[in-house]
């Protein structure tokens, strides 16, 4: 991932490199701009420097010299061409990327919620569909339409590299489409204020080719597999009890759509709505302490005895 | 004399005799009693600038606090709820408590003296709607100092701000007093739109109103059309929450984005009324110091105004990430890139009026005129962000706060605390001292940049804004820093504006009626001015009556020393609205309990519905009553003077 993995001057796709120039048309133009205005004020104030005190103001006559509308003119005429090339382009860019070219290669549904990402793979049966949280896999090099739903405050689903923000509104269908041209992972972030977590609400979209996204789609597909050692056969036995209020694994009963689906957990790069790495201290902190990493957080802390804790983090290890 | 009598105002000389008779008119009652009645526009003008400036007092240290907790990544200095309220405070006292009341302070002091007048149309009004504003402010900084802030940035989005999501008092104070602070924008609005059009002197006709006068007018209408439309936002938020009304909530078919809509609608146009009077004092006091009149004056006029109509038309572009069809935001995509033309025209007619001038280069000149650069670039960024494609990456990121503080702290704090230089001689008689004024102005100026035009890169590395922190590792932790660093630099600046002010106060040198050498009215009075403000009602004949002898264009000159007397009781003329031709005499009211007790009213009437305590609300309510019953009961000295012959009534 490169240093500035949010920076939105440089694009991976087909959509966002449409607004990449566009957006460096306008920032040039912005800048010689501020530069030559600049020279111009500088340059005014200080061709007569008649320095002094502050009554010198008195001294000096009142005057009216010179044309000034000329300048009013021309700065106008020179201002409408800047103008007028922006005007155009934003109409014509706005056409081209207002909707994906041709049929979309897939289609999903992503929920925002306080404070994660839902993403939802529709296929043709109930068994085709799955739902997973904070990674959302697309293959490279087609585009991709992404049907946006708020499950309670206003969310905006933004992944710079990719594609410009669109709002998830609670109560209405928004629409919006990405295009990966470069396999790759690519972050996202909700930027619209969604209250106290708005700030911890990222996810990344992982780019691949087609058949390593069919491949995982598959995976994603499946159930998870029943625990084998004690330890994770207790570990079920607390998830069921404590975590299936709100989270799912298919394959178990834990069957709550009101937290993310933790069906293939260990899969998924990032936890906490995109708040730590997933790795085994990470998760087991997350588990017993949510309110510590993200505070205000809908997860409750959960007061696990250690062998509880461990026997949780065993079991989920093997949810991959 | 008959009442209700024709008469025609006596012509005179200034003289001592008509001065000491005008002061016992005029002036206000010593002590306490006068200084909670008085509806002298100065005394009310000055309140708002000194009430104004300690709000962004308050403000800029909550702005303080929030960037020593952004100066690193993933500090926790503050917890979640307190950067939220924090911050959302910090909006809510630098857009709603500090920038518009200060250019009301500015003009509610100014526009008499510009115009010729002895006061605004509506004292009594003119008092209602500071004493509101302070109760508004009070209102709304008591839900903040109990842990109950707002905490949904200033624009307050719902469904966040419903009580589903949002259980504590913080949406109801916020609620309840934006409609309060509303009372006081709408009252104030209506009273500047007819003191503009009824009492300027006579001669000042509409083609020789200074721009400040012109930008306050334009901010007033643009206030009286849109409050009502953020009031009734707040009132139905207020009623979602209380009562379960659904207006905002969509699992029973509210809308969401009404709750946008409303805003914006008021929001975009309430952004040109703060800067479009600063706009105007520079047009004004800009061309004193390059001694000449500004270029182009009738169109930077007609540009004030122009850019007031387009901004009404431009609020989606608020909302361009909403979902919005793509006509819509075509439309709306194309009036802000339109908008730019007008304002291009100001800034051309300030650089033609520095080129063509003589400059002399003054703490206030270097205010205004670092002003045009910090002008250019919130005008850039914001014609960037006008173009839609490039909005959806700009939008909601650091780069739009950086483009919203280079509009509001470079087209409105520079401008004022410029015109607080160019102006302070004329509110207390004594000159701010123009050595420390160039240590504030170079402190300020380097400090707002280095704290705010890395913001730009910071917003295009992708930082979201309104998050309480931020991870390493995204290429936002030096600008970060930087950002802290400049704004603390800022703010020692804006700490030596105050120290200059004080200082000055006293010991400041004494300046006399016109130490600019500058143009227009106010400069005519003494400094400060007397209670009555003009001794003979001046007529005027150019848009520069002090400047007629050096300039001679040969329009004729401006009488200020003989005019209309006007000295039967507390009296002012009213001209027509285009020509100023005199029209009637106005008997102005004497000083009134009757707007502090109404504001007292309203405030405990809000303070029942926050609490929903019947009892105090009508309480309150009751005291509104009697307010007004007190302040419309007739009086026979307030009776306007019938003309005896019916076809007089006309002239």
């Amino acid at each position: 991932m490169s240093a500035t993995p949010l920076a939105y001057l440089t694009g991976a796709g087909a959509r966002a490199d449409t607004t990449v120039s566009l957006t460096w048309f306008t920032l040039i133009v912005s800048i010689l701009v501020c530069l030559i205005i600049g020279a111009l004020v500088w340059w005014g104030a200080r061709r007569y420097s008649a320095r002094g005190g502050a009554l010198a103001t008195t001294s000096v006559t009142v005057e009216r010299g010179g044309n000034g509308i000329r300048w009013i003119v021309i700065g106008l005429i020179i201002s409408a061409v800047p103008l007028l090339i922006a005007l155009v382009w934003t109409m014509a860019a706005l056409a081209e990327i207002s909707g994906p070219p041709g049929n979309p290669a897939l289609v999903l549904d992503v929920t925002g919620h306080q404070w994660w990402w839902e993403a939802r793979y529709n296929g043709t049966h109930p068994s085709d569909t799955f739902s997973t949280a904070n990674e959302i896999h697309i293959p490279v090099g087609v585009p991709v339409l992404v049907r946006l739903h708020g499950a309670d405050v206003i969310h905006s689903f933004w992944v710079p590299k990719l594609a410009g923000k669109t709002d998830a509104i609670p109560g209405q269908n928004n629409v919006t489409w990405l295009q990966a041209d470069v396999p790759g992972r690519y972050r996202g972030q909700c930027t619209e204020y969604c209250g106290l977590q708005h700030a911890k609400m990222a996810f990344e979209v992982v780019a691949e080719p087609r058949a390593a996204f069919e491949r995982w789609r598959a995976r994603q597909l499946q159930t998870a597999p029943p625990p084998v050692t004690p330890q994770q056969k207790q570990g079920l036995a607390v998830v069921n009890y404590r975590c299936s209020l709100c989270h799912a694994i298919r394959g178990t009963s834990a069957g709550s759509g009101y937290g993310p689906d933790l069906t293939h957990l260990m899969s998924r790069q990032l936890i906490a709505g995109g708040a730590l790495q997933n790795t085994p201290g990470n998760l087991a902190g997350w588990i017993q302490d949510p309110q510590s990493v993200k505070p205000g957080s809908l997860m409750p802390r959960q007061y696990l005895s250690g062998p509880e804790l461990a026997a949780v983090t065993a079991y989920l290890e093997t949810l991959q | 004399m008959r009442p209700a009598a024709f008469r025609t105002p006596e012509i005179g000389e200034d003289n001592p005799i008509l001065r000491a008779r005008l002061h016992a008119i005029w002036e206000t009652t010593p002590g306490w009693r006068g200084w909670l009645s008085t509806v002298d526009h100065k005394q009310i003008g000055l309140r708002y600038i000194v009430t104004a400036f300690v709000l962004l007092a308050i403000g800029g240290i909550e702005a303080l606090v929030i960037r020593l907790q952004l100066a690193g990544p993933n500090l926790t200095l503050l917890t979640p709820d307190q950067y939220n309220q924090l911050f959302s405070t910090h909006g809510m006292t630098m857009i709603f408590l500090y920038a518009s009341p200060i250019l009301s302070g500015f003009s509610n002091y100014l526009w008499p003296l510009i115009f010729g007048s002895r006061d605004m149309a509506f004292p009594r009004l003119n008092a209602l709607s500071y004493w509101v504003y302070l109760a508004a402010a009070l209102f709304l900084y008591s839900g903040f100092v109990i842990g109950a802030g707002p905490n949904d940035g200033w624009f307050n989005y719902v469904p966040y701000a419903e009580k589903d999501y949002n259980p504590g008092l913080n949406q109801d104070f916020y609620a309840l007093g934006m409609v309060l602070l509303g009372i006081s924008t709408t009252v104030g609005a209506a009273n500047f739109i007819v003191t503009f059009f009824k009492t300027r002197a006579p001669g000042m006709s509409i083609n020789r109103v200074p721009i400040f006068a012109w930008g306050t007018l334009t901010a007033s209408v643009a206030n009286l059309v849109v409050v009502p439309a953020v009031s009734l936002a707040f009132f139905l938020l207020w009623m979602d929450r209380q009562y379960g009304t659904q207006f905002f909530k969509p699992e029973h078919g509210g809308q969401p984005l009404l709750w946008q809509h409303l805003f914006w609608i008021f929001g975009h146009p309430w952004v040109y009324a703060i800067v479009l009077p600063a706009m105007g004092m520079v047009s004004d006091a800009l061309p004193v110091f390059c001694r000449r009149p500004l270029v182009g004056h009738t169109l930077v006029a007609l540009a004030t105004v122009s850019v007031m109509i387009l901004g009404f038309g431009v609020w989606v572009h608020h909302m361009f990430a909403t979902g919005l069809p793509g006509l819509a935001m075509s439309f709306f995509s194309g009036a802000s890139i339109i908008i730019t033309v007008p304002s291009a025209v100001t800034v051309f007619a300030w650089i033609a009026t520095i080129w063509l001038g003589r400059p002399v280069i003054t703490t206030a000149f270097l205010f205004f005129a670092s002003m045009i650069l910090l002008f250019v670039i919130g005008g850039v960024s914001g014609f960037m962000t006008a173009s839609v494609p490039v909005d959806w990456q700009l939008t909601d990121t650091y780069f739009v706060v950086a483009h919203l503080h280079y509009v509001l702290i470079g087209i409105n704090v520079f401008p004022v605390v410029g015109a607080t230089y160019f102006w302070f001689p004329k509110f207390t008689g004594r000159m701010m001292d123009e050595r420390l004024g160039r240590w504030n102005f170079w402190t300020m100026f380097l400090g707002f940049n280095l704290g705010f035009l890395p913001m730009h890169l910071t917003g295009l590395l992708g930082m979201p804004r309104r998050v309480y922190t931020y991870p390493d590792g995204m290429g936002w932790d030096i600008l970060n820093l930087i950002t802290s660093i400049g704004s603390f630099a800022f703010a020692i600046g804006v700490l030596l504006f105050f120290i200059n002010c004080w200082r000055s106060l006293r010991h400041g040198e004494v300046a006399g009626d016109n130490p600019w050498g500058a143009p227009t009215l106010e400069w005519s009075t003494s400094s400060p001015p007397p209670p009555y403000n003009f001794a003979v009602i001046p007529t005027v004949a150019s848009r520069h009556p002090l400047w007629e002898d050096q300039l001679r264009e040969g329009e004729g000159r401006s009488s200020l020393f003989r005019g209309m007397l006007l000295d039967h009781g507390k009296e002012a003329i009213a001209t027509t609205s285009l020509d100023a031709d005199p029209e009637r005499i106005l008997e102005m009211p004497e000083d009134s309990y009757a707007p502090l007790l109404l504001a007292i009213g309203l405030a405990i009437l809000f303070v029942g519905l926050l609490l929903m305590r019947g009892i105090v609300a009508g309480v309150g309510g009751a005291l509104v009553f009697l307010a007004l019953l007190l302040w419309l009961w007739p009086r026979a000295s307030l009776k306007e003077r019938e003309p005896d012959q019916p076809e007089a009534a006309h002239g």
